[in-house]
């Protein structure tokens, strides 16, 4: 606890010195001098708002959520017109938002892996590779990446009717991409229980293989048996069904595709750039996590007759992942306020939606203030997800 | 040793044997770099064939075919595009980055009046150059001028209004310059913020703590673009009437306030790993509280935090391109804008300003990051933890 070591720690002669070179009498004047000083200005910038927004004539209160909103928004997740309430835009807003994080936050998690795996590689072309994949994407600014996949590259494709023909019924073309739409036919619903039940079944399989390998020392195939369940009982229940789940494949017309669903330029600019510009910062943590683990492990495990996956799998990444986790958090985090950088695109996300209300509404404070709690509320549940996944992973000292 | 008494000692060293064939030389370096595993030789076939798809294409785009002169879009559109290239010929139009050169450094400053801009350019590099070579005397005097003496000389060479010099609003600004002030400035503010954010976070006086970790983990907590957009919008709600704030201004505020919260964070790495007997001796010599901070363990800790210091600098700089979005045209913004300008918009013309932005903002940046690497060494004692 270095934070002791303030005025207040040293020890007070009680002889000669007045109240003035009291630390604690000059500790409380001081918090008392802050809060008034604090206190002043927070009236002051309050009076001064309240003064401008009635020359304005802005209305305050948070009830124009429930206005009609009167816009278009390209891409959403519920059902939206421009009849919906601002309420509901934001609620778009809010999910687009969550979309774009987590498919970037896994795209950029698989990325920087590889990539930073690449970079110890012994093979010196595939670490030069992977060296300058880091440097030319850390040293560029998101937002030019993004602008370089919007206007640059997704809006010189080829045009509707021309559309590039991708495996399994995909198009591109400078609308974006096109991907065949999956219809929820009956009896879905118990596919989704079959999941669970294989969730549920593997966890508890789990439980007990370790316990036996605790007991006895016999391994047992956790992860074949537990995607054997996941993937399985799904799969079997698709079948005994007669596959429920038909899809709506994008049909080529003469001016536009029809059908399917379609993730436009704008969303995959955002998530191409969020993704290949988070993987170079994840790459470099992840390098750096390895190289953390002593090389001694290494040759321990080899010395006990592991095999080289195992070697990674039971050695080398428990460790390396109590240094990864840390800097990992922060980067989804930054991930997913950078795609706040959709604005610059048109992408709905939340800053998008909110600078759109802002405009026609005005209501420049509570727009802020909303913007304020949903980002921290992401942040902030984002961190606690983290760390207990960090508790779990932390060294146990006995 | 007399000769001729020890004759059994050798008086000549054999010769060094070189090393066995195979174990040097370029064959050993392709047996062990590149093919020493039948995994590494797949790979290595697997990336060469990567490089031998892209790297002629790139090459072909950015050189051979790009086009590095001409006057207006006819120059870079093939035929079917009204230009004069033939038919399916692509290549970057160098042509564009050259007519608009001086507006991608200056914005829209005056013709007549760039001198001024020139001048601060040569001025801060005068000034930066002796302040990075940790050799130069006189570094106080030298961090007083770069920091202190040459701003407010900019400010008023730049925006003019005295000395007969001509006015210039800052709406004109624009280009690198205005990338370059928005990221020195937020620099200069964020290093001294940060320091007495991060003092204010560890302090012992529990309003001055709360406010502080408030303050550091909202703005954290919050992207860049939502500081601007306060920046922007609230800023002026927040004044008595007909006061306005400047765009630029607002925007300065903005990113020091962001990078200040960042700064903080790093700085206060730097104090945690500060052994206490440091700040006891500090206590035992009788030094008030800044005196302790500033002669002890201020020193110490920043050291420490370098690295952490120029990655947060770095970061601001690149950061300063999403002024771009509230209306203001730092170097990405006025790439942006040019594109649209009828006279030279083909379909290249977008892929090769964002090479270009990227490539300034990549050397800066890479720039910056290479110096750190170099002070770390410099600036390592010895006793790394």
């Amino acid at each position: 606890m270095a934070g002791m070591a303030l005025n207040s720690d040293t020890p007070q002669t009680k002889t000669t010195s007045s109240l003035i070179n009291d630390p604690r009498v000059r500790g409380i004047f001081y918090q008392i001098l802050t809060v008034v000083l604090l206190v002043l200005f927070v009236w002051t910038v309050a009076q001064n708002t309240i003064h401008n927004l009635q020359r304005a004539n802005i209305a305050s209160g948070f009830d124009f959520l429930k206005g009609r909103a009167g816009f278009d928004i390209g891409q959403s997740m519920i059902a939206y017109s421009s009849d919906s309430t601002y309420g509901r835009a934001l609620v778009v807003g809010i999910l687009n938002t969550l979309q774009v994080a987590i498919i970037g936050i896994i795209t950029a998690s698989i990325i920087g892996f590889i990539v930073g795996i690449a970079r110890l590689s012994n093979n010196w072309l595939i670490a030069k590779l992977a060296q300058i994949y880091v440097e030319v994407f850390r040293n560029i600014p998101p937002l030019l990446v993004i602008f370089f996949w919007y206007k640059g590259v997704l809006t010189i494709l080829p045009q509707a009717r021309d559309s590039l023909v991708l495996p399994l019924g995909s198009f591109l073309n400078n609308r974006g991409l096109f991907v065949p739409k999956p219809i929820w036919g009956d009896g879905t619903w118990m596919m989704l229980v079959a999941l669970l039940v294989g969730i549920v079944a593997t966890v508890i399989i789990a439980r007990w293989a370790k316990q036996r390998q605790m007991r006895t020392g016999q391994p047992f195939h956790t992860v074949w048996t537990g995607l054997a369940l996941i993937i399985g009982l799904p799969a079997v229940t698709f079948i005994a069904l007669g596959s429920p789940i038909t899809f709506d494949f994008p049909i080529a017309g003469r001016f536009n595709l029809s059908g399917g669903s379609v993730l436009g330029p704008e969303f995959m600019s955002l998530y191409l750039a969020l993704s290949f510009y988070t993987a170079a910062f994840i790459a470099e943590i992840v390098r750096a996590g390895i190289r953390s683990v002593a090389k001694g492990q290494t040759e321990a495990a080899n010395a006990l007759g592991l095999r080289s996956t195992e070697i990674t799998r039971l050695i080398v990444l428990p460790q390396a992942l109590r240094i990864i986790i840390p800097p990992l958090t922060s980067q989804y985090l930054n991930l997913t306020k950078n795609s706040s950088l959709a604005v610059a695109v048109g992408f709905a996300d939340v800053v998008a939606i909110g600078g759109t209300m802002l405009n026609q509404t005005g209501q420049a404070v509570e727009i802020v203030a909303l913007w304020l709690v949903i980002y921290l509320t992401i942040s902030v549940s984002t961190a606690v997800l983290m760390n207990w996944f960090n508790s779990r992973m932390a060294l146990v000292e006995r | 040793m007399a000769n001729g008494t020890s004759a059994y000692i050798r008086r000549d060293m054999v010769a060094p044997q070189p090393a066995p064939p195979g174990a040097t030389g370029v064959s050993h370096w392709l047996k062990t770099k590149l093919f020493a595993t039948p995994k590494d030789i797949v790979l290595t076939i697997l990336a060469i064939a990567l490089l031998v798809y892209i790297v002629p294409g790139m090459v072909d785009w950015l050189f051979i075919d790009a086009v590095w002169t001409g006057d207006n879009r006819a120059a870079c559109a093939t035929i079917q595009q009204g230009g004069v290239l033939p038919d399916g010929q692509s290549g970057a139009c160098w042509a564009f980055i050259g007519a608009k050169f001086q507006q991608f450094i200056f914005g829209r400053y005056p013709l007549d009046e760039r001198w001024r801009p020139m001048l601060v350019m040569v001025l801060f590099v005068i000034l930066l150059i002796p302040m990075l070579l940790p050799k130069a005397p006189f570094k106080g005097w030298n961090a007083l001028a770069l920091f202190i003496i040459l701003p407010v000389i900019s400010f008023f060479l730049l925006i003019g209004g005295v000395f007969g010099l001509e006015h210039v609003e800052t709406p004109l600004w624009g280009g690198l310059m205005v990338t370059l002030i928005l990221s020195f400035f937020g620099i200069t503010v964020s290093l001294p913020f940060g320091i007495i954010l991060a003092l204010g976070r560890r302090s012992e006086l529990p309003v001055i703590k709360t406010l502080c970790v408030a303050f550091i983990e909202v703005i954290r907590g919050i992207p860049l673009i939502t500081v601007l957009f306060m920046a922007s919008v609230m800023l002026p709600l927040f004044l008595p009437d007909g006061w306005t704030f400047d765009k630029l201004l607002r925007a300065l505020i903005g990113v020091s306030i962001f990078s200040s919260a960042y700064m903080a964070e790093v700085i206060r790495g730097g104090l945690q790993v500060i052994p206490k007997g440091q700040f006891e001796g500090a206590d035992s010599l009788g030094l008030s509280y800044w005196q302790k901070m500033r002669l002890i363990i201020l020193p110490q800790a920043i050291k420490l935090v370098i690295p952490g210091i120029v990655n947060t600098f770095i970061g601001l700089f690149k950061d300063t391109s999403l002024v771009s979005i509230i209306g203001m045209f730092d170097l990405l913004g006025i790439v942006t804008l040019n594109q649209s300008d009828a006279n030279w918009s083909t379909p290249v013309t977008p892929v090769t300003g964002y090479i270009f932005a990227g490539f300034i903002f990549w050397m800066f940046c890479f720039g910056m990051s290479r110096y750190s690497a170099f002070m770390e060494r410099h600036l390592d004692t010895g006793y790394k933890r």
